[in-house]
């Protein structure tokens, strides 16, 4: 197969954020308990004129100001989200168009829970190496809600990220070396057409859910390559609160601190189609050269897709021509009470 | 309703990537684009322009009291952004309060929602600005 890359890479995450404890105090639950059961602070909150194609936008324009090439020609975007504005309608037509790719590109939604954007870059490997497509745009976008006093309200937040696929080693700024999927036919999380809120299989999310197929998609991973744990430097697991993706290094004998730089839903709570991908871009904003770096998404219903990247000499300067990087966005906080935080997410039915 | 749909379409250009236009006779750029030149008339000639989507405070005000659409932004701030380019423009400051703002302020374009109709309407896409600091 020809080889593919990363040639650009960006992120978004709205200023907004509210903490735990805030919410825990109109439930009438213990902060302190439910801060050290999820892991998760605050969490980010999306503005009442942002949703997942204008969070795409923003994301996929840093993408394109790392990779640095003409945004005509992008020849394919896909938009992975399950917050898409419309239930018939792309997003990805706004996102080609806001970026300047349109006409001649081609364009479709995803959908696979948390790990649509991830299925967008397997994707676009596949039509770079194969030559359909010089570049294509891969993004994962989420302003997610939780229904008011479910434990998802503790976690459910907003952010994008954008990635580039190329195909010329001079362009990359991280080879694309491997990927695999573990599917099967899960229940543990759906929402059904027309429904407000998702449900959740409760306890059985965890174990039969998350836990086997990250697992799952990381061993096949590590059989595929013949790489281990210890010829990583860098681990990113989805992250639906701060505890999971630490759980399974623990299992998998992964050393945590190479887990924790792209461990960002503690702070910004889980960004769904945003939060593997975020925690990647995370990675990328701080690794040298030569490091390689597995990344596992985890979508309910459910599938995990890994993979194995390495950076490359070109990562450190390409990366200052995003506009404005992850840090830049997660520094940047306007806190909200709950009162304003119903507006927000417009919770309160008249709304 | 129809014709909403209709005049929305035809500024996507404009709207989503501050498309506009330039004359290539007397250099001079146009925000919205025209198909004129306003100096050199029929000499002129018109190509359209991208602007950069940087720009500065020109004036301001806050908006208490939104018309239809907009009740829940309220307050939010208004603002005449003249562009790096030299045009100037009508548009939503996002994420800030009339007080955080300083005329001649530096400001960057995003892309956020503008409008939505009815529930089952069309969301409307388009340009504010938001402060660089
Ligand atoms: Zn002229």
């Amino acid at each position: 197969m020809t080889s593919t890359g990363i040639v650009g890479y960006g992120a978004y995450v709205p200023p907004y954020r509210i903490k735990a404890e805030e919410i825990a105090r109109v439930w009438g639950e213990e902060p302190e308990r439910i801060i050290k059961g999820l892991g998760v602070k605050e969490k980010s909150v999306p503005g009442l004129d942002e949703d997942a194609a204008t969070l795409a936008v923003e994301a996929s324009r840093n993408a394109i100001g790392v990779a640095g090439i003409e945004p005509s020609k992008i020849k394919a975007v896909y938009v992975g989200s399950e917050s898409h504005p419309y239930a018939v309608k792309p997003t990805a037509t706004m996102v080609a168009e806001a970026i300047g790719s349109t006409p001649e590109v081609m364009a479709a939604d995803l959908e696979f829970a948390c790990k649509a954007g991830t299925a967008g870059i397997q994707i676009g490997m596949g039509l770079v190496a194969s030559n359909m497509a010089e570049y294509v745009l891969a993004v994962g976008s989420d302003t997610s809600q939780g229904r008011p006093g479910d434990a998802l309200e503790y976690t459910a937040a907003a952010g994008a990220a954008a990635f580039i696929v190329g195909r010329q080693k001079e362009q990359m700024v991280a080879k694309l070396e491997q990927t695999c999927s573990f599917t099967t036919d899960t229940p543990d999380f759906w929402r059904r057409q027309h429904a407000e809120f998702p449900t959740h299989g409760g306890r059985f999310t965890g174990e039969p859910a998350y836990f086997r197929h990250v697992m799952g998609a990381t061993q096949m991973l590590f059989e595929k390559t013949g790489m281990k744990a210890s010829d990583f430097d860098y681990f990113v697991f989805h992250q639906p609160n701060g505890k999971f993706p630490l759980e399974v290094a623990k299992k998998m004998e992964i050393d945590v601190e190479k887990v924790k730089p792209g461990l960002m839903t503690p702070i910004i709570g889980n960004t769904y189609s945003g939060a593997s991908p975020i925690g990647l871009c995370a990675v990328l904003d701080i690794a040298k050269p030569g490091q390689n770096i597995c990344l596992t998404s985890f979508g309910s219903g459910a599938g995990s897709d890994s993979f194995w990247l390495t950076t490359t000499d070109l990562l450190p300067q390409n990366r200052t021509r995003a506009a404005h990087n992850l840090a830049w966005y997660v520094e940047r906080k306007k806190y909200l009470d709950y009162g304003l935080y119903a507006k927000h997410r417009r919770k309160l039915k008249s709304l | 309703m129809a014709e909403n749909i209709a005049i929305t379409w035809r500024r996507i250009p404009e709207r989503y990537r501050l498309a506009g236009s330039q004359c290539m006779t007397c250099h001079a750029k146009f925000f919205p684009p025209r198909k004129l030149c306003p100096t050199c008339r029929r000499k002129g000639k018109i190509e359209s322009c991208a602007f950069s989507g940087k720009g500065k405070i020109f004036s301001l005000s806050e908006v208490h009291s939104a018309p239809a659409g907009l009740e829940l932004e309220i307050p939010y701030v208004l603002a005449i952004v003249q562009l790096a380019e030299g045009p100037k423009l009508t548009t939503q400051l996002v994420d800030c309060r009339e007080k955080d703002v300083k005329v001649g302020a530096a400001v960057e374009v995003v892309f956020r929602r503008i409008r939505s109709d009815d529930p089952e309407g069309l969301l409307h896409y388009g340009y504010k600005f938001r402060l660089v600091k």
